[in-house]
This record gives C-alpha cells, sequence and structure tokens, in this order.
C-alpha cells in the first residue's frame, strides 16, 4: 500500500518537473519581455572623480588576443524592467559597440561565496578580462578578487572601494533626471499632491526624493510631495498598496524609488498618474506613465571595454550624469504642456554644459533652514551624506 | 485622515488579510492532521508563478486560480511524500520546500517576468450592497476570492468539527497509532491533508500574482508564507481565531504604508513619525505575544497544539 502510493506520487513529481520544464522552455529565445522589478540593492554611492577611462598604460594588461571577454554579474534577472534589465541593455549596447564578447550570470545572491564562484568560473573557464558587478552588496569580496587577479579588470556599480590599477567603481547622478521628472509630474498634477513610494532613507532615495520635489516646484510652487516608506526594495504587494494609499490620502500622481512596477499598476487601477524608475515603463501602465528618470549604462561600458581593449584602463571612482548621458530622462506623455517640455529640454542642457545642477541655492529643508544659500551649490560629498528633506516634502527623512 | 483614506485602510485590511488567511487555512489543516509544513512560502511562489502563466496563457483568472492550487498541491505531494511516506524529519523537508520551490519558480517563471498581465481579478461590486457606504466597498466590492475564502474557512471549520473525515483527521494529529487502531490510514489523512493545505497555499499565491501584486518576480511572496505559518499558532489551530488573526495581521499590513500619511496623534505621540520599519515586524510582535499569553492560559492544561504535530507515525515502530 506505502509503496503503491509512494510510485504514485513519484510519478507525479516527475510528471510536474517535466510540465514545469517544457514550459519553461517554450520562450526560451523570445525576447526579454518587456520590464518589471528586481531586487536590486542600491546604496551608497561613489565619491566623484573624472570620467573613467584615463589613458595610462598598463603592463600587465597587454592583451594577447585583442578580443576582450567582458562578464557581467547581475543581481535581478534581466526581465525585471527595472534596475537589473537596465544593465542587461547596456551591456548589449557595449557588445554592438565594441565586438567585444559578453557574458551575464542573473539573480547572483549578495552572498560572498555565490559571488566568487561566479566570478572564478568567468576568470579561470571562461577568460574573461573584466568584470562588472552591479550591485553593492558584492563589495567586499569584488574587493578580495581584484586582488587575487590582478590582470582582470573589476568594476563596481555602485560601489565606493577601489585600488590603485584594476579595481574601480561607477555610479550616475540620477538626481539630475530625477529633477526633470519632477517637473513633468508638477505639471500634469491637478491635486497639486504627489505621492513617492520610497525604499529606505538613505543618502541616494533622500537625494532623489529632494531632487524631484524641486522639479516639481519649479513648474508648480504649491505642490507637495508626500513620501512614504516601504522599507523594501522589491515586494510588489506592500509597494502598490503603499501607492494605493498614497492615491486614497489625495495624491493623483506617484514617483516611486522601487524596483517594481507595482505602484504604476495601483496608479493606473486608480486613475491616477505615474513617474517610474530605472527604465521605461509605459508598457506596464500606459495610461498613467508620465514620464522616468532612467539609467543607460552603454555608453560606460563601452568605455571601459574600449579601454581594457587598448591597455589605458585605469580605475576611477566615476559618477556621471546627464552631460555623460548615464542617466537620462524618458520620453513625456502627450499631455505634458509644450511650454513645461520645453522648460525640461532648456534645464537637461543646462545639467549638461554645467552651467546649473539641481542643488543650486537657496533650497530649504522642511523646517525652513536654509541649508543652501542662494547662489551656493552643494558639493559633492554633501549630497553624497544628504540626510534631510526639502521643504515641500512631507514625511518623516529619519523614520 | 480622509474617508477615503480610512476606507482604503480597511480594503486593504481585507485583502492582505484573504492572502494570509487562505494560505494559513492550509497549513491549519496539515498540522491538525499532525504535520508541520515549513514550505508555505515555496508553494506560494509555485502558486503565483503557475497561476500567472495560467492565467497569461488562457485568459480566465479562475482556469489560473485552480491551476495554481493544482500545483501547490503536488507541490505539498512532496512534503508528504518525504515526511509522511517516508517519514523525514518535517522540519528539514519543509525548509527544503521553501527554498527548493523559491528556486523552481524562479526557473519555471524565468521567461514571464515582466510580462504585462492582462487578465486579472476584478471586484465584484456586488449589486445593491455595494453602494452602501463605507460598509459596501470595504465588504461588497472586494473581489471573488475574498468570498470564496471565507466559504473556504466555513467548510474547513465545518469537516473538521462536524464530519466523521474531519475527526479522523484531527485524531491523526493527536494520536497517530489510536487513530490507525481505529482503521483509518494515517499515511493517506496526513498525506491528504499536506496536499489539500499545498492547494490552498497555491490559491493563494496566485491570487498574489493575479491581483494584489499582478505579474510575477522572484520575490513576490515576500515572506507571507511565513506570515501564514505564524498565524496557525496565532491562531491556536482553530479555523476562527484563524479568520480573526489574519485580520489583525491584514491590518498591521494595511496600516503600515497608511500610518505614514495619517496625521494623528496618540497619547502625545505623533502617529506618522513612527518608523515603518518598526511598524513592519508588528505581525511578527503580536505572533510572540500571542504564543506568551496561549501558554500562560495552558501552563495547567494540555496545549491546543495538536499533540502529535511534527512527529512522522512508523506503524510498529516505538
Amino acid at each position: 500500500m506505502a509503496k503503491k502510493l509512494l510510485l504514485k506520487l513519484l510519478v507525479v513529481v516527475a510528471t510536474i518537473t517535466l510540465i514545469a520544464v517544457g514550459c519553461g522552455n517554450d520562450d526560451d529565445d523570445a525576447a526579454p519581455a518587456e520590464p518589471a522589478p528586481a531586487p536590486a540593492t542600491e546604496a551608497p554611492a561613489p565619491a566623484t572623480e573624472a570620467p573613467a577611462p584615463e589613458p595610462e598604460p598598463e603592463p600587465t594588461e597587454a592583451p594577447m588576443d585583442d578580443e576582450v571577454i567582458a562578464a557581467f554579474v547581475f543581481v535581478g534577472p534581466v526581465g525585471d524592467a527595472g534596475w537589473t534589465w537596465a544593465h542587461d541593455q547596456g551591456r548589449r549596447y557595449a557588445e554592438s559597440e565594441t565586438g567585444a564578447t559578453t557574458l551575464f550570470v542573473e539573480s547572483v545572491p549578495e552572498v560572498a561565496e555565490d559571488f566568487r564562484a561566479v566570478v572564478v568560473d568567468f576568470i579561470e573557464n571562461e577568460g574573461a578580462d573584466v568584470i562588472f558587478a552591479t550591485s553593492f552588496g558584492y563589495i567586499d569580496p569584488m574587493e578580495e578578487l581584484a586582488g587575487e587577479y590582478p590582470d582582470v579588470v573589476f568594476e563596481h556599480a555602485s560601489g565606493f572601494k577601489m585600488n590603485d590599477t584594476n579595481f574601480g567603481n561607477y555610479f550616475g547622478r540620477m538626481y539630475q533626471p530625477r529633477y526633470l521628472s519632477g517637473m513633468a509630474a508638477g505639471a500634469v498634477t491637478e491635486a497639486n499632491q504627489i505621492g513617492y513610494v520610497a525604499a529606505f532613507p538613505i543618502p541616494e532615495v533622500l537625494r532623489g526624493i529632494n531632487a524631484f520635489t524641486l522639479g516639481a516646484q519649479r513648474v508648480n510652487p504649491d505642490v507637495e510631495v508626500h513620501v512614504t516608506w516601504t522599507s523594501t526594495w522589491f515586494d510588489p504587494a506592500v509597494e502598490g498598496d503603499s501607492a494605493a494609499a498614497l492615491i486614497e490620502a489625495g495624491a493623483d500622481v506617484i514617483a516611486m524609488h522601487q524596483d517594481s512596477t507595482a505602484p504604476g499598476l495601483a496608479a493606473q487601477e486608480a486613475g491616477a498618474r505615474w513617474v517610474s524608475y530605472n527604465s521605461d515603463m509605459s508598457a506596464f501602465a500606459p495610461d498613467a506613465f508620465v514620464t522616468a528618470p532612467v539609467w543607460n549604462w552603454g555608453p560606460y561600458y563601452t568605455r571601459i571595454i574600449d579601454a581594457v581593449a587598448a591597455g589605458t584602463y585605469s580605475p576611477g571612482a566615476y559618477w556621471g550624469g546627464m552631460d555623460d548621458e548615464i542617466v537620462a530622462l524618458a520620453p513625456l506623455a502627450a499631455d505634458v504642456p509644450a511650454d513645461v517640455a520645453a522648460d525640461i529640454d532648456a534645464v537637461a542642457a543646462s545639467m549638461v554644459d554645467g552651467s546649473w545642477d539641481v542643488f543650486t541655492g537657496e533650497i530649504r529643508d522642511q523646517d525652513g533652514n536654509v541649508v543652501v544659500a542662494a547662489g551656493e551649490t552643494m558639493d559633492d560629498g554633501s549630497m553624497l551624506g544628504m540626510t534631510f528633506f526639502v521643504e515641500g516634502v512631507v514625511g518623516n527623512a529619519s523614520p | 485622515m480622509s474617508e477615503d483614506a480610512l476606507i482604503g485602510l480597511f480594503v486593504a485590511t481585507v485583502q492582505f488579510g484573504t492572502l494570509v488567511f487562505l494560505a494559513a487555512l492550509g497549513e491549519l489543516i496539515a498540522e491538525r492532521a499532525g504535520v508541520l509544513n515549513l514550505g508555505v512560502e515555496g508553494m506560494m511562489a509555485m502558486g503565483a508563478v503557475s497561476g500567472f502563466m495560467v492565467g497569461l496563457e488562457t485568459g480566465s483568472p479562475w482556469a489560473a486560480f485552480f491551476a495554481a492550487a493544482a500545483v501547490g498541491a503536488l507541490v505539498g505531494g512532496f512534503h508528504a511524500l518525504v515526511s509522511v511516506v517516508l517519514g523525514a524529519d518535517q522540519v528539514v523537508s519543509g525548509l527544503a520546500l521553501t527554498i527548493g520551490g523559491l528556486g523552481l519558480a524562479a526557473y519555471v517563471g524565468r521567461n514571464v517576468v515582466g510580462e504585462r498581465p492582462e487578465t486579472l481579478f476584478t471586484d465584484l461590486g456586488i449589486a445593491g450592497l455595494a453602494d452602501i457606504p463605507w460598509i459596501g466597498e470595504i465588504f461588497f466590492d472586494q473581489p471573488p476570492v475574498v468570498y470564496l475564502a471565507v466559504l473556504l474557512g466555513l467548510a474547513v471549520w465545518f469537516v473538521l468539527a462536524r464530519t466523521r473525515l474531519g475527526l479522523a483527521l484531527r485524531a491523526a494529529g493527536e494520536s497517530a497509532p489510536t487513530t490507525d487502531t481505529a482503521g483509518h490510514s494515517v499515511m493517506a489523512l496526513r498525506s491528504g491533508a499536506v496536499m489539500v493545505g499545498g492547494a490552498f497555499a497555491g490559491a493563494a499565491g496566485s491570487f498574489l500574482s493575479l491581483y494584489m501584486a499582478p505579474g510575477w518576480v522572484e520575490g513576490t511572496v515576500a515572506g507571507r508564507g511565513w506570515i501564514a505559518v505564524a498565524l496557525v499558532i496565532f491562531g491556536a489551530w482553530r479555523p476562527g481565531r484563524l479568520a480573526l488573526g489574519a485580520l489583525l495581521f491584514g491590518f498591521t499590513l494595511a496600516l503600515q504604508p497608511r500610518l505614514q500619511s495619517f496625521d494623528i496623534e496618540v497619547l502625545g505621540v505623533e502617529l506618522n513619525r513612527i518608523s515603518p520599519a518598526l511598524l513592519g515586524i508588528l505581525p511578527f510582535v503580536l505572533t510572540v505575544v500571542v504564543l506568551v499569553i496561549i501558554s500562560w492560559r495552558y501552563r495547567h492544561r494540555p496545549s491546543p497544539a495538536p499533540a502529535a504535530l511534527g512527529l512522522p507515525y512508523r506503524r510498529e515502530e516505538r
């Protein structure tokens, strides 16, 4: 009796496995679907320096074959529409620009052993010349591996560690397109209340909320930005519900610093508008979508791969902005007024030519204290350590 | 705080409550039969991904819901095979199910990550009743799964408390040898309970991917399976208390984002300044508090937990 049951169960389990595998393979070669989110752990941004590739030939780097093999370690699935999707777009772009071979592994946990195993395999078995790692949590094993493999270049997104020979870090001034997206949001809100679904109160997120708010106030001085903390990077149920709660409380536009698309689906459901993040997520909530501050990693990856191929790589702590195209603004919805769209273009141009930046005074914090005096511009160190909310944000900067 | 916001709080309470109630009800069935299944998280993930895939394929949320239940039952069947039939440690097998289920779900669903859901459950809007102020929106304009969960809760209570099958199931959870002696197959009862429990967890997963957080990506379940396991203890293994507990847990989940925008002061504390991270641990704090209360109240009596919970049964083995 027991044996029969056991056999039956085994058959059943084997069947599901087959079905599962079958389904899984069906559209293997379909292009990675449009975006959805990933557990990207973004964190402290790097210190600033000049853009990376600076000629300084290295003897160790002399490539025997001129084809570079670039390997990418991703923290989420490439189909996530968010953080990892954007990095994968960058990988594809760099591959077509440089002719280099690129490799990648998805969903690598931020666990030292897992990361190490993937990277060692890339180097030992695939002959990788350069490793791009795209999540903050890889920082320590990355530093160790950079010491163990001096002939391989290591580049770490969102990190802050580096060395003088083969280990650099890179990130982007996302606050710039955040400001521009705030201008669009400020123009489309009718309630003058914008909800901002935010992950964790770290400087990167606070900087984004402040920049967004300043942008919204530029076109609409009466606007308020209400912040809800989710304490998650990726939990669609909570993030969607947080957006719904902000809309119930009176907001008619939702912005976000999350990796899921759930806030957008909630906004669309409630007839509100949505400023997404990471990538152009308009396909998910076409009626709600206003615009998005997006990542554009391709040009940076191309430059690094070219430098490695030429033997001219030298590590830096790169924090590029609109001028380098590493960050950008997605296309605007049709109902953003033409004069605001023109103003957005003009402001973007001033960011690109360096004549103006977001945190230029006078800026006051929530309590009305002047944090940046008129005519002054906040330095990078202060931006990277930002801990306050600007006037007009409703919420708690240190919950 | 506006009226909309307050209604929204209770609407979300019912929905989060339904989500954890369905999964916890399944776990309750398994535990009442004597099998602890810590694989709820994994079964929910498998239900969420398979339900979403079937929904994409067929365009029918109900087909998706029942497919998710079937997959949940099959995944639960794995736990039954290992821990009931083969008598392996239930904790280890359950944990393996969670880890394996999450991994398999990620694998199975890798090509539908980011697909845009077209077919979802929609709110029912029961004619006449949904228009009642306040009550209407909270109780009579919810997705059908909410009402189904209520019916399932009643059904589980009825079967466990009022039928011979329920008696046999409960007996298997209290004393397997006695049940065996009475002529019932402990193995069949327990395996059946675990598989039905898996079906409930799978169905709960599809409520996530087809309504609450439409779509599929790894991490969608986000710990709700563990809340379900805690909820069974919270409910002292009784469906009625489980329902109350689920609403309370649902309330804490719905409160977390909303409290931040409510400008109210209670006893000199501005509620919107309470850390959301602290609010996030509220369900678990509640569970510990209830555990303490239960162990205090039952200090002179047998605990409400099924006596044979977690103990494998092999005939002729003492």
